[in-house]
């Protein structure tokens, strides 16, 4: 089962790096690059608290793996904010509409909407309830999220 | 680290991919977008010593428009179909049925030919496929050969596929004239497999009979299901003499393998896939008549 070698862009950064192939994207990411603001919950692509953006597009990081990753460009939710730790207009959203509790899905929510707004930058509160959909939250009962996601909607971007 | 160890290759042509398939055996395996695939493997529900990453073959992405049928790659990713306004315009009945799968994060990496070889009798398209009477192309050393959907799928999780083989593209026909296309399914959440659902074609003539009609059943047997008797019982006659209930009775007459799991009895399921085979039916009847 020989390693293979991989390169690819990581919010910006370029890695190298010999993986099994059978290393997820999402252990990659968490315990090669240390980047462990990606996060795991099912492991098998039903909770989506993994969800990074793959050449801009969301995709649970838990169901690629590292070596389809290959020359790629990865961002993940460390990527989003400005340089100087600044926060994104989503995750401000988040903190100002109580959008987490204990926040284990919140990277993957935070990494969700920025791609449904990129691509629909005025949702209707239909598109953004299937927009989230895809996204599971033990705590909040969602109220907040849809409160986060239509301030960010709304915020001057 | 949760799959089991397997060796992973990525071939650039075709040609390469089922040379692989051939010289690797029983235990190599495709991986297209893998969104079935990975997690089959993260929960060990399976296991290859070979992977065959076919993402990024070339040729096995894109929709193109045809003659009298629009042909889509194997390798094109559900939200690429989602996109497409030849889609919309060609295949209706795809294009509604692709919301209906996974969520937008699945649709991203998510495949049709990986769906339909993947062959999950509650999935969407391999139950649009049958309904519209689908070819698939399968290449494999010997050649390309098409194989119609009716004959695809052969029970759960299997297909006519042979080992070497793989799906290259899939060839819709484009339905003319007046025409309507439904999708209804039931699922306990927005984005998981139904416990019951139906993808309905509908093609009338001038007198408002039925010219010709599809209805692929979903989460209804081993296999996606053709609806035959319902689709014989409606040809040819007018389509407002035809009670939407008495279609989906009909849908679900002669169904013998319901699946029966905790989220459902068979019984429920049938009950469920006559409801919704009927709120299929009626919706397409409807769009028919008024286009």
């Amino acid at each position: 089962m020989p390693d293979v070698d991989i390169r690819l862009t990581v919010n910006g950064q370029l890695r190298d790096a010999t993986v099994e192939p059978r290393l997820t994207l999402a252990d990659f990411l968490r315990e090669r690059c240390q980047l462990t603001g990606t996060h795991l919950g099912c492991e098998h692509g039903v909770c989506g608290a993994c969800t990074v953006l793959l050449d801009g597009a969301a995709v649970r990081s838990c169901l690629v793996f590292a070596v389809q990753a290959d020359g790629a460009e990865v961002t993940t939710v460390e990527g989003l904010g400005s340089e100087g730790g600044g926060l994104s207009v989503v995750q401000q959203a988040f903190r100002d509409c109580h959008g987490l509790q204990c926040g284990f899905c919140t990277p993957g929510f935070v990494v969700s909407v920025t791609a449904l707004l990129r691509d629909n930058p005025d949702p209707t509160d239909e598109q953004i309830r299937h927009g989230l959909a895809g996204n599971l939250c033990r705590c909040t009962g969602y109220q907040g999220i849809l409160a986060a996601a239509r301030q960010a909607a709304a915020a001057p971007r | 680290m949760k799959p089991a160890p397997f060796d992973y290759h990525r071939p650039e042509t075709a040609a390469e991919a089922v040379g692989l398939l051939a010289d690797l055996g029983d235990e190599a395996k495709i991986l297209a977008g893998g969104q079935s695939l990975i997690p089959m493997l993260a929960l060990r529900l399976t296991a290859f010593g070979d992977l065959v990453d076919v993402g990024r073959v070339e040729g096995l992405r894109g929709v193109e428009p045809r003659a009298d049928e629009v042909w889509i790659g194997a390798g094109t990713t559900a939200a690429a179909i989602e996109n497409s306004a030849t889609v919309a315009a060609g295949v209706p009945l795809l294009a509604r049925a692709t919301p209906f799968v996974g969520h937008f994060q699945i649709r991203n990496r998510g495949t049709i030919g990986g769906s339909l070889a993947h062959a999950d009798p509650a999935a969407e398209y391999p139950a649009v496929a049958v309904a519209l009477d689908a070819e698939l192309e399968a290449l494999s050393p010997r050649g390309t050969r098409r194989i119609p959907a009716g004959a695809f799928f052969m029970g759960l999780w299997d297909t006519a596929l042979e080992p070497d083989e793989l799906l290259t593209g899939v060839r819709f026909p484009v339905w003319s004239g007046r025409r309507g296309f439904a999708v209804e399914e039931l699922a306990r959440r927005h984005g998981d497999f139904a416990i019951a659902g139906a993808a309905v074609a509908i093609e009338l003539d001038a007198d408002d009979r039925v010219r010709r009609c599809g209805i692929g059943l979903m989460g209804l047997g081993p296999t996606p299901v053709r609806a035959a008797k319902a689709e014989a019982a409606a040809v040819g006659a007018a389509v407002g003499d035809l009670g939407p209930e008495d279609v989906g009775r009909l849908a679900v007459a002669d169904l013998d393998a319901v699946p029966s799991d905790l989220h459902g009895s068979s019984a429920y399921r049938t009950r469920i896939g006559a409801v919704v085979a009927a709120r299929a039916w009626s919706a397409a009847g409807t769009e028919a008549l008024d286009a």
